[in-house]
Formats: structure tokens, C-alpha cells, sequence
């Protein structure tokens, strides 16, 4: 059937394809799935558009909690390795807009290549404040997909110096203020405590959650109580999104077990928590506590978790917690990029090669793994490589074939470092495969739930009309990177494999309530120690375009299960 | 906005975007009768020069060979020459706001063009560095509050950038240098001594076209190697000094190394920018070190940006081929005019008529070139069309990319009749498309 001149949403009925909506408690049940514009809906008339999806998997298009895709250290990334791009050219269609792939693909390359493996949505991870404009600039020409970003705020000079002083209402009112200020979606701490002594004492890092940051006589572990908190009072849809200390380090899940214990039955996430589930002595070779790690989230309902599974292959360490980048700089010996925002953050940059016979990048791989394996509940352990950090975000169809496909992970885990493979389960051949309906879950309606995104990741009446439909293939590899129809807000996105339109996603926003008097508070501080105007920092409403206010939601505190 | 009389106005917190500092602390009396700036409390000499010269000027919205037209004929004409080119070429975008550059890099990727900004003539070499050797680097307000140590490198700040030392780096009070200049130790490095030297406390005057040499044997020092001492004959600067200059480097605590374009467009050229960007990096073995480009046009930064974020790659991009191809000497604007191969130009807001090279002029002169611009300048003049476009800053708003990667909004002062860069190009690209999509047969529908 020829989709030609058809793009726009109206009505839509998808016929007969296998469905996975989790969060609906269906579980490839075949059945229609009928789209008024933009929404999903219980019934269209008779002559609506039939999309016929016969044999085919039909889910909520992909919702990515965790990547890096746009922003000032995102673009220092992309213009630090032309060597990448040239052999992965995106040539223009009669739709779409040119541009350069590789580990960070230009900013149309990035929409368009979410969209080619089904994914509808994705959040930027990481925004210093005064880089906020920036972001949305370059998530303006990031196209067809759903977009926010969290705002770094864990090493905030002006917010620690509340903290220090006791004052944690106008911490509370000026958490809320900069989330406004920059349009965010939440909260992001990254390594609490270590910019302040990488800046400031001869890029020294601080290890011990109980150390005194420098001269603000708070501990990381203050920080990261005082943020869980007032962000969960905030109501924020999504809660404090925390990369923990000692990113990487042997040793560190004992750091990410007391910054997971620190929230006191408080909703948090812990980002990319692969990296931070490390046995081991500091300074000598990691070994897996990922069981452990697991076996704690398992039990706290309170807690979601992206993996940030590596994936072997071209990579880059692109962070906000600068020492890590500089220890990688170390190990590589690869060109680096270090970046230094006033007040606000650090950031690192590194090209990252993954290797397969290499100790440490194998047995961070089988962490990953054993994370994913040893899930019992797939609505907290997500999916993300934490791109392009672990592997780019293309990569998840391998993943998931990884996950799906016992003989194949066999195969996988033959091949790499047998030492690292001996320090993890994964030697044991763990008989779990992930179900359709599973993927559907650590993908799509996981993300959207932790996101308190009520009407993404399922298809009930009244959800947005994201919708990916796969052609079913015992490769999952294969059927995951190329769906043959995605729907982007009702519209018809892909269509037999090919772009047949552009589309302009919405920023996801969230706007918690504040106090306008806590400003005057903060421009004092301006006026000394930041080089713009506080006039001038705010970001006005007109880099916002097409976007959505995501109300927040208050989750009580829940008690260990 | 305040009104202070009947049509006098200030506008506060407005920004100045004649040089890469776009300090943003501007307060402007605007006179709405006449419709100029009157003052511009905080401005530097050159920031008042250029508040006070932008006035309306009784000009036609465009001329086409010479004549005046209107902007709707201007586009017409425009679009009828670069949709009849085999390889019309985009140049300038460095004073104009990053809506209008995302515009211009949207019709070079239409037309299959190729796209460059005067960053290939000034600091190009550091963005090549930058690709090959990293960055160590941070924001100006960073400098403010921490730099103990500031280092300037073939620039002369004094002229081109008056307030880098005042509300930047050398004379501010911050957070960790409480006393201002006494708090930190400046030198300056170039190969005369400019009216920047006297804010120094140590001159090093070197040897022209020994930049690199003097840079590689500093990375030497640090390192520990031995330098032999004849380094002072080739470079001019004797071996005790770069001795104690290193031993300042490695103990302060807050270095940073500005460098200009006496480094990026001399002897060396992106060896230069490599050097001064790897000696900061190695210094972070010892303290903590940063290196900054003193960018020059209010929004070279921005374009820097916008073409990297559009393309993958910062300057020189060529989309002949369907998709972005990055290669400076090849596809920088000076290359393919001087080699004769454009058949066209689109220049947005630059003046190569009067700065190219004589043989680039020369194949300017002999192709059609559209010129946008806010004033008559030598490109105007040898341009087929020619558009009067409205200031940024001054009678637009939109965004500009500090130095240092900071975006900032800009506040309009009063209105002008002319159209801004943005709407032009806007303009443009959608009677191009209309054009291209007759001349390929229909294959273009509905791009971004």
C-alpha cells in the first residue's frame, strides 16, 4: 500500500498486529489500535486509514530516560572527532534534513535516528543552567522525537551556601526557581562535592560521602539528602536523577548503596548504575557487585535505575564529573577536552574505545548483564547505554537481542575476557530471556513511568499516539533496529522502512511552584561571582516552541519490601 | 524597559555584540524619535562606536545591479541565482544571530552548497586543534572567580577586546581573588609590545614566527626535559625566565592561557593553537589549567556552534554531496574563490570584499553575489543583490554565543524598516525550495 501524501494524523487504524502494552496488561494480544490525530482512542469511523499489521509487533514507541544528545559539552564532543563521521554519512531525503552520524550524530541525524529504531522520546541528562538556552537551541533542530533535559544542580555554589546556612526553605524555593529558569524536567546531581575540589584544589576529586567539601562544611551525603528531598517535596514528575559518586572506581558500590540508602524510602533514580557496581580496592582491578546492587533495588521500590550497559565498540566519556574524564585521559591516552562552568559544573570529554578482550571493559559489560539478568522488577531496571558513554543509543537493538536471546549471549560472553566472566554470574548460563512484553517494559512504558509520563510508553485510550510497529524476526536484533512503520503524534513518521515526513517534537517541561522573592536572594550572588546578568540568565519562554508542562506528582515515601 | 521621557528609553541589561566579550551589561538611552543610541552606560570605546553609528539610514531595503528594489524582488532575484548554480557558496554568519545561521546552514544543505564562516580566517586553526589535541577550558566567569595566574598569547586585548581585563579576567574581584589585579600575576606574550603590555607583569617579547618553538620548549619545561639555552636566540626570551614562568605555571592554582589570532594566523597556524591548547592540558598534571580562543565577532561562537550542531563539523562544510563533508583548504570560502570554483555567493553579514585575499576579490567580482548586511560596505558594492538588513542587537533579538560558549538574548533597542538576517533568510530558503523543487523534478516535499 503507498503511504505517498498521507502524513498527516487524522485517523488511523492499525489492524490485527500483536500488541505489548504493559502498563494496559496487554500482552501480545492481537488486536486494532485506533488514533485520532494525535491521540490514541477507543474507535474510529470506517474509512479511517488502515495501517495492516498482520504478523507484526505493534508497541509504544521508545523512551529513553538516560542519554546525552544535546548541549554545549554534546557539541564539543561532536566537533572533537571529525575522524568519526566520515565513513557515516545521513544524506537528505525529499524529508529530511543531511547531516553526520558516528558516536555523536548531528542533531537531525539524532531525531531521525531515534525515530528509525522506534524511539519517540528521549531526555538529555545533563545541563549545567547557564547552558540551558543552548540545549534547546540544538533540541529545536533535534527532530521528530520527544524532548527534556535535568539540570545539573549538585554542585551549585549558590545552593551550597544555602545548605551551608541552614536555609533549607530558600534551598527548597530556589531548587524550584532554576527549574523554571531553564525549562528542565528535574534534577540532576552528578558526583555531589567534586567540582569544587577539581577547581579549585588541583582537580582533586572527594571519594568519601562524609568528607567535607572543601570550605562549605557539608558532605556529598548532605547534598544528596538535601536534593532526594526537596525534590520529592517539589513533586517533580520524575525525581532527583543522581549519577553517584565514584563513578567507575573499584569499590563504589558501597558509595551507591549509601547514596540509594540516603533517600530513606524517598523516589529517586540512580543513573547508569552499571558504573557504580564495583568490588574491588580502589586503585586495583574491579570485581562484580552487581548482584548485590541489584538485590538492593529489587527490594526498594523507591528506586529506578537506567543501566548504562557497555557495549563494545566506539564510545565517549562525556560527563559532568570532570576527574572521572581526566582518569580516562590517563587510560586512553586519547585527546580530552575539559570544560569548566562558573558555579555550576565540571565536564570531561574522551574518546572510548570498548574492548572485548580488555579486563575491566569486559567485566563492565557482564556487570551490565547481570544487572539486567538479575531484574525482578523491569519497571526499575531500565534500559540505556548511558549514550554515547557505554556505546551509542544505537546499539540498543543489540542489547536487547543480548537480553532476548540466550544462545546468542552465550555466544557474546565466549568471546570476550574469561577472567572478567569469571568474577560474574554470567558464566553460569542463566536460563532468563527477556519476553517481548519485558522489552516493552525496560524500554517504553518503564521510562514513561519513572518519567511520570502518563501518557507515554502504553497505548490506552488517551495515550499519545507514539506508536512503533515492528515486523516480527527471531533476530530481535534485527527487528529492533528497523520497524517498519513508526508514528510519531498520530503521524506517519516511517513507513515501510523509509522516512515519509518530518516532524517537530515537543520539549517536555516541568514548572514547579515557587516564591519570586527567593530572586532576590539569588542576584545579589549573580552580580559577584557570575559573568552575565541575572536579567539575562533566565531562558525566556520563546526557546520552548512546540512543548508540554508535565505536572508533577507527590509520592509518599515507601518502606522496604 | 523604562521610559524616561517621552521618547527617550532606556533598555537595561542590553548586550553588546561588536566583539566576542558580548558583555551583557549594557544600559542604553535610546532616543525613539531619531531612532539611535544616545549613551551606553558601561560600553567600551568600542561598544559606544558601535551603539552610536547604527542609526536608520534613508536606503532602499535592496538593490539589484545597483538599482533599488524592494525585499520581495531582492529574493526573487536571490533564489533565481542560487537555484541556477552548480556550487553557490555561504560565507560570514559571524555578526548574526544563531535563528538567522540555522536558516543559513538549512539553504546550504537545500541547495547542496557549501557553507563557511570568517572562523576560517581567524581562529579555524584552533578549531582544527581543538579536533586534534582536545581543549582544557571554562567559562569567563570561572576566570573571574578563580584565575590566579593569566596568561595572554599574541593578542592585544587593550584594542580589540577593552573590557576582557575588566570584567573578565585580569582586574574583577572574585569569589577566590578577593583583591582583584593583586590577586593575580599576568603576563603577556606577542612579538611587540601593544598598549596591552603595560597590564603585565611580565612582557615576553618574541621572536615573530617563533611561537611554536617558544611554546614546545614551555611543554618541554614542564615536563622536566632539559632546554638548552641557546632557546633565547631563536625565540628571544631567555631560559631563566621560561624557568620561572613554568615553575609559576605548575604552583599557581587557577592558570588560564588566552591566545589571539598572532598565534592562529601566523608561522604555524594550527601547530600554534595544538602547542598553547597541549601546554594547558599537561599543566593539569600539576594544577588545574585552562586555554581559552579570544574569539573576535559578537557571534563567531554562535556560528561556531550552530554549523557544528547542524553538521558534525565547525567551519568548511560542503554538502555537494548530499550530506556534510568537512575539509578546510578545500572548502573554506578563500580556497574556492581564489581556485575559481563558486558560481555563486551568499554573504551574511561580513565584509570579504575588503579583507580576501586579491585573487578571492578578483572571482568575487566576477560572480553573482547576494550580500546581507546592515551597512554599505565594500562587498555591497560588488554584489548583483544586495539586502539592507536590520542590526542585531540593535533592531533584533535572538541569540549570541559568547567567547567562552555562553548563549545570550539579545534586547532590541528600537525598531528598524529593514528586515532582519533571520527573515531574509527564511525568505530565501522557501522560494528556493519552490525553485529546486522544479528543477529536480518534484523530489523535494516537506524538509525541516
Amino acid at each position: 500500500m503507498s503511504h505517498t501524501g498521507r502524513t498527516m494524523g487524522s485517523a488511523i487504524r492499525i489492524t490485527n498486529g500483536r500488541v505489548y502494552d504493559p502498563a494496559n496488561g496487554v500482552d501480545g494480544c492481537v488486536q486494532d489500535l485506533c488514533i485520532q490525530d494525535a491521540k490514541v482512542v477507543a474507535e474510529v469511523p470506517a474509512d479511517a486509514r488502515k495501517i495492516d499489521a498482520t504478523g507484526m509487533v505493534v508497541m509504544p514507541g521508545g523512551v529513553d530516560i538516560h542519554c546525552h544528545i544535546a548541549g554545549p559539552k554534546v557539541n564539543l564532543a561532536r566537533k572533537l572527532q571529525p575522524e568519526d563521521k566520515r565513513l557515516d554519512v545521513v544524506p537528505s531525503t525529499p524529508y529530511t534534513r543531511s547531516g553526520s552520524g558516528g558516536i555523536i550524530p548531528s542533531t537531525f541525524a539524532t531525531g531521525y535516528r531515534y525515530a528509525a529504531m522506534g524511539y519517540t522520546t528521549a531526555m538529555e541528562a545533563a545541563v549545567t543552567p547557564i547552558g540551558a538556552r543552548h540545549v534547546l537551541e540544538e533540541l529545536h533542530d533535534t527532530p521528530i522525537i520527544d524532548k527534556g533535559f535535568y539540570v545539573l544542580l549538585g554542585n551549585n555554589v549558590f545552593l551550597y551556601r544555602l545548605l551551608k546556612e541552614g536555609r533549607r526553605e530558600e534551598f527548597r524555593e530556589a531548587v524550584a526557581w532554576w527549574v523554571n529558569a531553564t525549562k528542565a524536567y528535574t534534577v540532576k546531581l552528578v558526583n555531589p562535592g567534586s567540582d569544587e575540589l577539581w577547581k579549585g584544589r588541583r582537580n582533586a576529586n572527594i571519594s568519601d560521602l562524609n568528607e567535607n567539601i572543601d570550605q562549605f562544611d557539608l558532605t556529598p551525603l548532605d547534598v544528596i539528602r538535601a536534593f532526594i528531598e526537596t525534590v520529592n517535596d517539589l513533586g517533580l514528575p520524575h525525581p532527583a536523577h543522581i549519577h553517584c559518586n565514584n563513578l567507575g572506581h573499584s569499590g563504589n558500590a558501597t558509595t551507591t548503596l549509601d547514596t540509594m540508602r540516603a533517600a530513606e524510602g524517598r523516589r529517586v533514580h540512580i543513573a547508569h548504575v552499571q558504573f557504580h557496581s564495583y568490588g574491588g580496592e580502589p586503585g586495583k582491578n574491579p570485581t562484580s557487585r552487581g548482584p548485590e546492587i541489584a538485590d538492593y533495588i529489587n527490594s526498594h521500590p523507591n528506586i529506578t535505575a537506567d543501566v548504562g550497559q557497555v557495549m563494545f565498540g566506539k564510545a565517549t566519556a562525556m560527563t559532568a564529573d570532570a576527574p572521572l574524564a581526566h582518569l580516562l585521559k590517563g587510560v586512553s591516552g586519547n585527546k580530552w577536552v575539559n570544560a569548566d562552568t562558573e558555579n555550576e559544573s565540571g565536564c570531561g570529554i574522551v574518546p572510548f574505545t570498548y574492548q572485548e578482550k580488555v579486563y575491566v571493559h569486559a567485566l563492565q559489560w557482564a556487570i551490565g548483564l547481570e544487572l539486567f539478568l538479575l531484574s525482578k522488577d523491569p519497571w526499575r531496571i531500565l534500559l540505556s547505554t548511558d549514550h554515547p558513554n557505554g556505546g551509542s543509543f544505537t546499539m540498543y537493538p543489540k542489547l536487547i537481542r543480548l537480553l532476548m536471546d540466550r544462545e546468542f549471549r552465550n555466544d557474546e560472553i565466549r568471546k570476550v575476557n574469561q577472567r572478567a566472566i569469571r568474577k560474574t554470574i554470567l558464566g553460569d548460563d542463566l536460563a532468563r530471556e527477556y519476553t517481548l512484553s519485558e522489552i516493552a517494559i525496560i524500554s517504553r512504558a518503564g521510562p514513561a513511568r519513572a518519567l511520570g509520563l502518563k501518557d507515554k510508553g502504553h497505548l490506552g485510550v488517551g495515550a499519545d499516539a507514539d506508536i512503533t510497529i515492528y515486523e516480527d524476526d527471531p533476530d530481535r536484533e534485527k527487528m529492533f533496529s528497523t520497524p517498519r512503520y513508526v508514528l510519531k503524534d498520530g503521524k506517519l513518521i516511517i513507513a515501510d522502512h523509509e522516512f515519509r515526513a518530518d516532524h517537530e517534537g515537543r520539549i517536555l517541561h516541568a514548572t514547579p511552584a515557587y516564591d519570586p522573592d527567593i530572586e532576590k536572594a539569588i542576584r545579589p550572588f549573580f552580580e559577584d561571582y557570575y559573568s552575565i546578568r541575572f536579567d539575562n540568565y533566565a531562558v525566556s519562554d520563546r526557546y520552548l516552541h512546540n512543548h508540554q508542562v508535565i505536572p508533577g506528582q507527590i509520592i509518599p515515601a515507601v518502606q522496604p519490601q | 524597559m523604562s521610559e524616561i521621557g517621552q521618547n527617550l528609553r532606556v533598555v537595561e541589561h542590553a548586550t553588546c555584540t561588536f566583539c566576542g566579550c558580548v558583555c551583557d551589561d549594557m544600559d542604553l538611552t535610546v532616543d525613539l524619535d531619531a531612532k539611535r543610541i544616545t549613551k551606553a552606560k558601561n560600553a567600551c570605546t568600542l561598544g559606544r562606536a558601535w551603539f552610536a553609528e547604527h542609526t536608520i539610514e534613508d536606503k532602499p531595503p535592496a538593490r539589484i545591479d545597483g538599482k533599488p528594489a524592494t525585499t520581495a524582488e531582492a529574493i526573487e532575484a536571490a533564489a533565481q541565482i542560487l537555484a541556477g548554480a552548480r556550487l553557490p557558496i555561504i560565507y560570514g554568519l559571524s555578526d548574526t544571530t544563531c535563528e538567522a545561521q540555522r536558516q543559513a546552514v538549512a539553504i546550504a544543505d537545500l541547495m547542496h552548497g557549501n557553507i563557511d564562516t570568517t572562523t576560517s580566517v581567524c581562529h579555524g586553526p584552533s578549531g582544527i586543534a581543538f579536533q586534534g589535541v582536545g581543549e582544557s577550558t571554562a567559562t569567563l566567569g570561572e576566570i573571574k572567580n578563580r584565575a590566579d595566574l593569566v596568561i595572554y598569547w599574541g593578542g592585544n586585548p587593550a584594542e580589540s577586546h577593552p573590557r576582557h581585563f575588566t570584567r573578565y579576567a585580569v582586574t574583577p574581584k572574585g569569589m577566590y581573588i578577593p583583591n582583584g589585579r593583586k590577586d593575580r600575576y599576568v603576563v603577556l606574550a606577542d612579538v611587540r609590545r601593544t598598549p596591552s603590555a603595560p597590564v603585565a607583569d611580565l612582557f615576553l617579547l618574541v621572536k615573530p614566527g617563533r611561537d611554536f618553538e617558544l611554546l614546545w620548549a614551555l611543554r618541554a619545561l614542564v615536563k622536566g626535559r632539559k632546554i638548552d639555552p641557546s632557546i633565547e636566540e631563536s625565540t628571544g626570551i631567555p631560559l631563566a625566565t621560561l624557568e620561572t614562568l613554568v615553575e609559576r605555571m605548575k604552583s599557581c592554582r587557577y592558570g588560564v592561557l588566552f591566545f589571539g589570532m598572532g598565534l592562529t594566523m601566523t608561522r604555524g597556524r594550527h601547530f600554534n593553537s595544538g602547542a598553547i591548547l597541549a601546554l594547558a592540558t599537561d599543566l593539569n598534571e600539576y594544577t588545574h589549567f585552562v586555554a581559552k580562543p579570544v574569539r573576535g565577532h559578537g557571534n563567531v561562537t554562535g556560528a561556531d556552534n550552530v554549523v557544528s550542531w547542524q553538521t558534525g563539523y565547525p567551519f568548511g562544510v560542503n554538502f555537494s554531496r548530499g550530506y556534510p563533508r568537512f575539509n578546510p583548504g578545500e572548502f573554506t570560502t578563500v580556497d574556492l574563490l581564489s581556485r575559481g570554483e563558486a558560481d555563486a555567493a551568499l554573504i551574511i553579514a561580513s565584509d570579504p570584499g575588503s579583507n580576501f585575499p586579491k585573487r578571492a576579490i578578483e572571482h568575487l567580482k566576477r560572480i553573482p553575489v547576494i550580500v546581507l548586511d546592515a551597512k554599505d560596505t565594500d562587498t555591497t558594492e560588488l554584489a548583483r543583490v544586495a539586502f539592507r538588513t536590520a542590526t542585531y542587537g540593535i533592531n533584533t533579538t535572538g541569540t549570541v554565543y559568547r567567547m567562552d560558549d555562553v548563549p545570550i538574548t539579545l534586547r532590541p533597542a528600537f525598531d528598524s524598516p529593514f528586515p532582519g538576517d533571520e527573515e531574509v533568510l527564511t525568505a530565501l530558503k522557501d522560494r528556493l525550495r519552490v525553485l529546486l523543487n522544479e528543477k529536480r523534478g518534484g523530489a523535494l516535499r516537506k524538509a525541516a
